[in-house]
């Protein structure tokens, strides 16, 4: 964390007859929690996103617990066996995490001002999500053009929404992403949009851990 | 063009919906209009409707809950009524539209009458207990306020275009598949369930931070009130448990939109997942609506027995534990589905285990009034209805939880009558008893005492006779949701029941008068006092209503109860006038009416499969938030001088109230 602290620009502080922010954050001195002193903007910002990411994880495990269940029910159609091309998903996994490495870099550009580390890491990042959404979205053409759609059996309704629930978070994640570039483009490294940009980098990396899980769970599993 | 919409989703043949359709109709645009001639448009847009304050945005929840609370009751009236005239006949509701109405009573009371009561109240009071001036996000928490009035909106739509779903407040499969219920009913809940389900799942997010991150100085977590302890359970149980209702729902739309098989009978579906995945939303739900509950009773227990709480920390304790222990006791609401004796015997075991911390509680409340001064206003008489009450509710769901005892009660009015035994002794009764305990917070006038006692007899009074008949009826066999029954052993039960109702209504009565009374001689009911119950927690040192920053200056937490002590030390001097500062307030914005617009619109594509409108409100709403974020001034500042002006003004009030309360004792 000391790099992010280190970083300049966060909100909610308070420097010499600034006037006292609504949260509190005010003249008091930024203390630890413990003693029941008010956080900073950033803290709250980031924390408060954290949680929501929390709430995300647990919406996925349910459909990861609806995968576990119906994983077998293949209705006499095809199984993950049959299915699963695992050279394309080394390759979607290779992406996404090196999309993750380049988000790094993103979020780092963006606490130095430095705009080539900055708009170059999430140019890259864009394009390592786009590649990714494009696999994905060759493979589901595919089994859908073998009659391997998600209502041929209960197996594959399971895998399509929960890894396809994941592709929706990728995709909504590129929005935003070019989002993000737009607004440094237009009001500059500012603290308010050094938040987003934070947090766009937990949503990133979240997509991250949850993609390790499908990686596991549906396709090693499901091709052995 | 218009998907599956057409004329004839309009219920003209059937005169009971049409009728009240009409007539909520009626009443609506009416109102509007008369808003509007009055001219009192731009303050309700200004100073409620784009407002970020969360006084405000608490208001709004309660108004709409309370709204809501009279369709869901005269749904309850007219099931009640169906029942008292269709013995041995099929009475004057047809099947089809008393399952919507089943159906739309529970949906209602348990998403838009008791979610937002509570969440109303938290928002209204969980600031101000921590001594600060907003939640973490106020914007977030007006998108989450309008996301909810939109959900209410569609599920009411239903009454007028289109029709109710008829599977009853949780949709089961396979009855609620396209196969067996090709209509629109589902769509309007599932739809109406997940717009307003997203609202309460950011108002979780955002609670927990604000608990867990934003206090006054000195405001460490064994100070914090135990109504903010509640509410921190709740929030986290909101963060936890919604997102599984919204997977649940979201695979049961897949299925019905798609084809997909996840609870269906063919392709390898499987509908026990539904009930597993629905019940591990459905049982946190529980304690989501009750913690916040417990959390006003003991507030008001320990405000009207002039004492501090009983054993704070064992309450602190009891609701942590209860916050998890609900996450594993969901499979004690379908133990008759076969999942094995060993199985139902865990869970039968963890359903008993989660009474004990209740038991904690109760015990507590009773120990705080042990040698308090007890003082019998309407909050403490709904919080002493509450005991009693819901000892009966807990002790009947502990008998449930025997897994025998449950294959015999299962789906039979017991059951009804348990759960409205714990929602109406516990929730309504706590929300009942808050409203009434921090309405001089919110407007600055308390209720009508002598309205509020006979609301609270009437409820109180009517609860019993409404629901002990139930559980008689229930033990003699009676099932839930009959349309009508030929058992001439049960019939007078049944009228006693509905005899019940009828105080009840009696009791909103009281209650609607005692807001009328008490609106029109709020002169006389004024508090200038800022804490006219003599309160214990911090938000009783600010006047009512708070100015829009709460605090003039951020008051230094030194101690639990530590407004109390201050107020009564016996060295207590008047405070010196603090260094005023300038204060900065979040700017108003109308991205939570404007989502709201889009999530009514594209909801209503969905459901009707209107995909050009689907794709329209998306469109909207992604524009709404590029503004709301391309916006470069969000908040607006008070001037050192304007605070000071504020703040003197309502501590000289203050003391000359004061002084005039004293000069009378």
């Amino acid at each position: 964390m000391t790099a992010f602290e280190a970083g300049a620009g966060y909100g909610g502080q308070n420097r010499g007859g600034r006037p006292v922010t609504i949260l509190g954050g005010g003249s008091e001195p930024l203390v630890s929690h413990a003693d029941g002193s008010p956080a900073s903007r950033r803290i709250i910002v980031g924390y408060g996103f954290w949680i929501f990411l929390l709430s995300d994880i647990i919406m996925f495990s349910a459909f990861f617990a609806t995968f576990a269940v119906l994983s077998s029910e293949t209705a006499g159609g095809p199984s993950g066996k049959d299915l699963f091309n695992l050279t394309n998903v080394a390759i979607e996994t290779a992406f996404l995490l090196l999309s993750s490495f380049t988000c790094g870099i993103a979020t780092i550009g963006a606490r130095a001002r430095n705009d080539l580390m900055y708009y170059g890491g999430m140019a890259l990042t864009a394009l390592f999500g786009a590649g990714f959404l494009y696999l994905e979205i060759h493979e589901f053409v595919g089994m859908i053009a073998q009659g391997a759609g998600p209502s041929r059996s209960a197996f594959l309704s399971a895998f399509f929404t929960l890894v396809g629930c994941h592709g929706v978070h990728v995709t909504l994640g590129l929005l935003w992403l070019l989002t993000m570039m737009a607004q440094v483009f237009a009001k500059g490294y500012r603290a308010d949009i050094l938040r987003r940009v934070l947090c766009f980098g937990l949503f990133w990396h979240t997509l991250d851990i949850i993609w390790v899980a499908i990686f596991t769970v549906v396709y090693l599993l499901g091709s052995g | 063009m218009f998907g599956r919409l057409t004329w004839d989703a309009i219920p003209w043949g059937q005169p009971i919906p049409l009728a009240a359709g009409g007539f909520v109709v009626l009443v609506l645009v009416g109102g509007v209009a008369f808003i509007t001639l009055k001219g009192w448009v731009p303050f309700l847009w200004r100073e409620y409707i784009t407002s970020v304050d969360h006084k405000r945005i608490g208001v709004m929840y309660v108004t709409l809950a309370a709204v809501m609370l009279l369709r869901g009751f005269s749904d309850a009236l007219l099931m009640r009524s169906q029942q008292a005239f269709a013995f041995q006949s099929g009475g004057y509701l047809p099947p089809e539209h008393y399952n919507q109405i089943f159906s739309a009573h529970g949906t209602i009371m348990i998403f838009f009458v008791a979610m937002p009561f509570v969440i109303g109240l938290m928002n209204i009071v969980v600031p101000l207990q921590l001594g600060v001036r907003d939640v973490a996000f106020p914007t977030l928490n007006s998108v989450s306020f309008w996301l909810t009035a939109t959900g209410a909106l569609l599920v009411n739509l239903s009454l007028v275009v289109g029709n109710f779903s008829r599977t009853g407040w949780l949709p089961f499969p396979p009855l609620s598949e396209l196969n067996y219920s090709p209509d629109v009913g589902v769509d309007y809940y599932l739809w109406g369930v997940q717009i307003s389900g997203v609202g309460t799942l950011l108002t979780g997010v955002n609670f927990v931070t604000t608990i867990l991150k934003i206090h006054a100085p000195g405001m460490t977590y064994m100070r914090m009130p135990i109504f903010t302890w509640t509410s921190l359970a709740t929030s986290l149980l909101l963060v936890a448990a919604f997102p599984v209702l919204t997977a649940t729902l979201a695979m049961l739309t897949l299925d019905r939109y798609l084809g997909f098989h996840f609870f269906t009978n063919e392709a390898g579906g499987n509908v026990m997942m539904f009930m597993n995945l629905i019940w591990i939303w459905g049982h946190p739900e529980v304690y989501i609506l009750i913690l916040p509950a417990f959390g006003v009773f003991s507030e008001v227990v320990a405000t009207f027995s002039r004492k501090t709480l009983f054993g704070y920390r064992s309450m602190v304790l009891a609701t942590m534990a209860i916050c998890l222990i609900s996450y594993t006791v969901w499979l004690h609401h379908f133990f008759t589905m076969g999942a094995g004796a060993n199985v139902n015997a865990v869970f039968g075991i963890a359903s008993m285990i989660i009474a004990v911390p209740t038991g904690v509680k109760i015990f507590n409340w009773m120990f705080t009034m042990y040698g308090g001064r007890v003082h019998y206003a309407s909050p403490m008489l709904w919080s002493i209805g509450f005991m009693v009450t819901f000892v009966i509710g807990g002790l009947t769901g502990v008998l449930v939880a025997v897994v025998p005892a449950d294959f015999m009660l299962h789906n039979s009015l017991f059951q009804v009558a348990h759960f409205h035994n714990v929602i109406i002794g516990g929730v309504l009764f706590g929300m009942f008893a808050g409203y009434t305990f921090w309405f001089p917070k919110a407007f600055g006038f308390r209720l009508h005492e002598g309205w509020g006692k006979a609301a609270f007899w009437c409820w109180f009074f009517g609860f019993y006779l409404a629901f002990m008949p139930l559980y008689v009826t229930g033990l003699m066999g009676m099932t839930r949701r009959m349309q009508h029954y030929d058992v001439p052993e049960w019939y007078p039960w049944i009228l006693v029941a509905g005899l019940g109702a009828l105080v009840v209504l009696a009791g909103i009565a009281c209650q609607i008068t005692q807001l009328v009374v008490s609106i029109r001689h709020r002169e006389e009911l004024r508090d200038l006092t800022g804490d006219p119950w003599g309160g214990r927690t911090l938000e009783w040192s600010t006047s009512s209503p708070p100015p829009a920053f709460n605090f003039a200056v951020l008051p230094h937490v030194e101690s639990k109860d530590d407004y109390w002590y201050k107020e009564h030390s016996l060295d207590r001097r008047p405070e010196p006038e603090p260094q005023y500062q300038a204060i900065e307030v979040p700017r108003n914005s109308a991205t939570g009416f404007v989502c709201a617009f889009f999530a009514t619109f594209g909801g209503f594509g969905m459901i009707w499969q209107i995909w050009w409108l689907v794709i329209v409100a998306l469109l909207g709403a992604f524009a709404t938030f590029v503004v709301f974020a391309w916006r470069d001034r969000t908040e607006y500042e008070i001037s050192a001088e304007e605070v000071a002006r504020i703040d003197r003004a309502n501590r000289l009030a203050r003391s000359q109230a004061r002084a005039a309360l004293q000069a009378a004792e």
